[in-house]
């Protein structure tokens, strides 16, 4: 299974029905394809929009009705569209209950640092800092090694998205919950073992006797 | 209520050089893009511009960028147009990046006649740098200050005559806020219908916040 795709399934089960879930851009996006059957949820784009779905054809896109990287998008029935102060007051208010976010690096205190690379890339937060202040619960939805080695560290190096601690971390390789103690070791993916997270890994990882492979089946 | 329709040429004729101007829209979704296609032609120069973000080279506000029209962009996110990230790394362009909900409040703010707002968003990161931090009941929040502008750009799908506005889908984003918070207000309709065709209840922004409407496009002769 493609890394991405593997990433996706996993984080989609953690989904439950009827929640009102943000996908950030890029991976993050390709969870909505992998819901498990009999699970619907909410989609909010940060743009103003509850209710996103894939445009339902080619011919049917409509130029004001885009995602939050101004793609084209659908809406299902019952959706609704906001402002942008309504729109990050149901982020900052409590009332989203999942966003998946993609991530730079993530440390032992369970920091996500997503939103630039200095001396390198300095796109802007955009939502990102709302979204992980926010939301009831964060998933970090990112590969495990970036070409400069590991993005699960000991101390993040780059900037912080928010002082909160993301609730999972989801890359190709495990499933890893940052807790009060440290980073805890959850699920492995099918056929890795801990000792190869951990081999991946630039920080501490807490591992149980038992670590579960990932369930993946939809 | 006469006097709230103009022409393209002179609506951008009353902004000068220098202005503090907020623009709506989202990646160029709900942006005015005719009256920022006349900033451009007028050359208007050394412009605040206060908006989510900078779309892309040669379309919305990435026009501006392109003409190098703007001195200070106070936004949420540049990474869609890599000519503002080159202007600003090479001291062009002075960015002041703020998270996309604090850009939403501090609009707010100024426009409903508040002295700031808390958040807690950015605390702790490169966002709090120079704020106050205050603590109330055990939280931490940052006091980020209201943000006025001269002149609000605003995109709207519809106006009546009165100058009553309605948005569309995801084109609505940072518009009805902006129309709050600027001491002169543009809009920009794709189209301007009877008072009445336009509910009380369907109206977003009220039209005494109106100051101008763009004269439309003709199309049928």
């Amino acid at each position: 299974m493609d890394d991405k795709i593997l990433i996706a399934t996993r984080v989609a089960r953690e989904l439950h029905d009827g929640a009102l879930v943000n996908l950030g851009i890029g991976l993050p996006t390709l969870v909505a394809k992998y819901l498990p059957a009999g699970v619907e949820v909410f989609f909010q784009s940060e743009n103003g929009l509850i209710g996103m779905a894939p445009v339902p054809e080619a011919g049917m896109e409509d130029e004001y009705l885009t995602d939050a990287g101004g793609g084209h998008i659908g809406a299902i029935p019952g959706s609704c569209s906001f402002d942008s102060c309504l729109s990050f007051g149901l982020i900052r208010g409590g009332h989203l209950d999942v966003t998946v976010l993609g991530g730079l690096q993530v440390d032992e205190a369970g920091h996500l640092a997503n939103w630039m690379v200095p001396g390198k890339m300095v796109p802007g937060m955009g939502g990102a800092m709302d979204l992980v202040t926010g939301a009831k619960r964060v998933i970090v939805a990112m590969t495990h090694k970036a070409k400069t080695g590991s993005k699960i560290v000991e101390r993040c190096t780059m900037p912080l998205t928010a002082l909160r601690r993301v609730d999972l971390v989801v890359t190709e390789l495990a499933v890893i919950e940052p807790t009060a103690d440290g980073l805890m070791l959850k699920e492995v993916a099918p056929g890795v073992t801990p000792a190869q997270v951990a081999a991946a890994t630039a920080a501490k990882l807490l591992i149980p006797k038992s670590v579960p492979e990932m369930t993946l089946a939809t | 209520m006469t006097g709230l329709m103009i022409s393209l040429a002179d609506a951008v004729a009353m902004i000068p050089d220098g202005a503090r101007i907020m623009i709506g829209g989202f990646l160029g979704v709900g942006t005015p893009h005719r009256l920022i296609g006349e900033l451009v032609r007028q050359r208007r120069r050394g412009l605040t511009i206060i908006a989510n973000d900078t779309a892309r080279p040669h379309f919305g506000i990435g026009r501006l960028i392109d003409e190098k029209l703007i001195k200070k962009l106070i936004v949420t996110h540049i990474g869609t147009n890599p000519e503002t990230q080159r202007q600003m790394i090479a001291g062009d362009i002075e960015v002041e990046l703020c998270p996309q909900g604090t850009l939403a409040e501090r609009i707010r703010a100024a426009g409903y006649g508040l002295g700031g707002v808390l958040t807690p968003t950015g605390v702790g990161t490169l966002a709090s740098e120079g704020k106050r931090a205050l603590e109330i009941d055990g939280r931490t929040f940052l006091l980020e200050p209201p943000l006025k502008a001269d002149f609000a750009l605003i995109g709207a799908h519809r106006a009546d005559y009165c100058g009553n506005l309605a948005y569309f889908l995801t084109a609505r984003n940072f518009n009805p806020i902006m129309a709050m918070a600027a001491d002169m207000v543009i809009v920009e309709p794709h189209e301007i219908v009877p008072v009445g065709v336009i509910g009380p209840d369907e109206v977003v922004t009220p039209h005494i916040l109106v100051d101008y409407l763009i004269e439309r496009e003709h199309h049928h002769g």
